[in-house]
């Protein structure tokens, strides 16, 4: 079943403004691994928005769960580039945010607060950063940060969640130790997710399916399936088959930049 | 130099500078013959304090409470107004012209309208403390409010957040720092206006003290009037630099803003 649904969706910012991005249509089903790649400035972050319902499409349709998108959703996970950490707050509080806020979980938020704190650590140790609940984010390391990050997108158990390149300020070893992060959690216990990225080789090792999207106004260029096997360890990232899917989607976007120059 | 002792110096430096500043005015009016009715020397005020101390505290009591007063309402209707201005892009546009022109006007020009609307004394001194330093409270909100990164409100709207929820979870307790900011200047800004209104139309508190005193040429206690206020004005001012810091050190990570 689908729980992402793009109908030859375009979305312009202001009223006469150039498209951000042109006649998408693409589909998630549910506890699928997407990842959308392109070049800076294609919209993959205005896709975001569209999914969320942070902003509408000018044209063409968007389906979260079978229902037209018509105003901000009510629980998906979001995480940035940006940490985003409240600094007032300490780490396990920071991850707790949600709760206090999704529907769902808000009214006996109080109540159960011991329970929440307990599923907040066991999540917090899951990412490694057990130790650091009562630390400030300012006194974690950007990596650390980032993992917290991810942990407030994920604890009120989201049916989706959107990753918009948060692994694009980390230097390659933490990216790495983070692309497996991800891998483990959503290994253990699937969820919906799309990463938006412009970095190929995370997008093969992560995801089941890649897209990839033109330079603006954003199109969808290709369609990939990554067939390697689960669950993959860092090392198939070092194997032809996985050098050639690479290539395969580095084609595409060179494709790209041909086109509009 | 050891770390430690720089430190300490860092410290006594404003004591230091006080004193120092203190013994060369001295030196200079005793030099230069200079007359107490023009320039009194520290000594000159001293000694005035010494003769009038049971006055100047009484009047001095009373610009306490006038400033303390129109200041607390300063604050509150500062907060109001700010977190309307800096949640709704509407009333921003709306407000932002009128009350930038606003605090164009200088405050004194108000005093005789109140005076006529309120008599002279107690109350015009405390709207006037009131009208000058509510501005800066009302734009560090606004602008505290208004600086939310655009991704955390989409993390929390994306979560179900309402606008309401947004303002208490993240907008507010990230405006804190320029809210304690703000205090630190209006506080000082009130007395500046209770002091003007007393100057203009009351019979007590230390604005009209030194009016009268300079009408007898007694500069000695005009000056010593001066003193009080800038005392008073240093004690407020710290008093909300130690609760701001209490309040807000995650803004400064933990560390000394004061360097
Ligand atoms: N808030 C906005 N207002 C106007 N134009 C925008 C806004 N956000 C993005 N754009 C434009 O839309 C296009 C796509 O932006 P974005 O989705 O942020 O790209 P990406 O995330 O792929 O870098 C860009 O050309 C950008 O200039
Ligand atoms: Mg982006």
């Amino acid at each position: 079943m689908d729980l992402v649904e793009f109908e030859n969706v375009s979305m312009r910012y202001g009223e006469e403004g150039p498209m951000a991005i042109e006649n998408v249509t693409l589909s998630v089903r549910e506890n699928e691994f997407v990842a959308v790649v392109g070049p800076s400035g294609c919209g993959k972050s205005t896709l975001m928005k569209l999914v969320t319902g942070l902003a509408p499409p000018s044209e063409g349709y968007v389906y979260l769960d079978g229902k037209q998108v018509s105003g901000p959703q009510k629980g998906v996970g979001m995480a940035f580039q940006a940490s985003n950490l409240l600094p007032w707050r300490t780490t396990l509080d920071n991850i707790l945010l949600p709760m206090e806020i999704v529907q769902e979980y808000r009214h006996r938020f109080r109540a159960e607060k011991a329970k929440f704190q307990e599923q907040g650590r066991a999540l917090l140790a899951r990412v490694g950063l057990a130790g650091c609940e009562d630390k400030f984010p300012w006194e974690l390391s950007g990596g650390m940060q980032q993992r917290a990050s991810i942990c407030r997108a994920l604890i009120h158990k989201p049916a989706l969640l959107m990753l918009d390149e948060p692994f694009a300020a980390l230097d390659a070893f933490t990216r790495e130790e983070l692309w497996c992060m991800v891998r483990d959690l959503w290994q253990e216990d699937p969820f919906t997710v799309v990463l938006v990225t412009h970095d190929l080789r995370e997008a093969v090792f992560l995801a089941d399916t890649v897209y990839v999207m033109s330079k603006g106004p954003g199109r969808i260029e290709a369609r990939k399936e990554v067939n390697l096997p689960r669950p993959r360890d860092l090392a198939v990232t070092y194997t032809d088959e996985f050098a050639e899917l690479v290539f395969e989607l580095r084609d595409h976007i060179g494709r790209i930049r041909e086109d509009t120059q | 130099m050891t770390f430690r002792q720089r430190k300490r110096l860092i410290q006594a430096s404003p004591w230091i500078l006080l004193v120092s500043l203190t013994l060369l005015w001295e030196v200079v009016c005793y030099a230069f013959s200079v007359p107490t009715y023009l320039f009194p020397a520290p000594s000159d005020i001293w000694a005035s304090w010494l003769e009038y101390h049971d006055p100047i505290m009484r009047h001095a009591t009373q610009t306490l409470f006038t400033t303390v007063t129109g200041f607390a309402i300063a604050v509150v209707f500062g907060l109001i107004l700010g977190i309307l201005v800096g949640s709704s892009p509407l009333i921003y546009k709306a407000v932002y012209p009128l009350m930038i022109g606003f605090n164009s006007i200088p405050k004194v020009a108000f005093v005789p309208v109140l005076v006529v609307w309120f008599g002279i004394g107690t109350v015009p001194a405390i709207l006037t403390a009131f009208l000058i330093s509510f501005f800066p409270v009302v734009v560090n909100m606004a602008t505290g409010l208004a600086t939310l990164e655009p991704e955390l409100e989409d993390v929390l709207r994306s979560l179900g957040a309402s606008k309401l929820d947004i303002l208490k979870k993240v907008a507010l307790p990230r405006s804190m720092p320029y809210f304690f900011a703000s205090l630190k200047v209006a506080i000082t800004l009130a007395f500046v206006g209770s002091v003007i209104s007393e100057t203009v139309a009351s019979n007590v508190g230390i604005g009209y003290l030194m009016i009268s005193a300079s009408s007898t040429m007694d500069m000695g206690l005009v000056f010593a009037g001066l003193v009080v206020i800038g005392i008073m004005g240093v004690v407020m001012y710290e008093i909300f630099a130690f609760i701001e810091k209490r309040m807000t050190g995650w803004a400064t990570r933990g560390t000394d803003p004061g360097f």
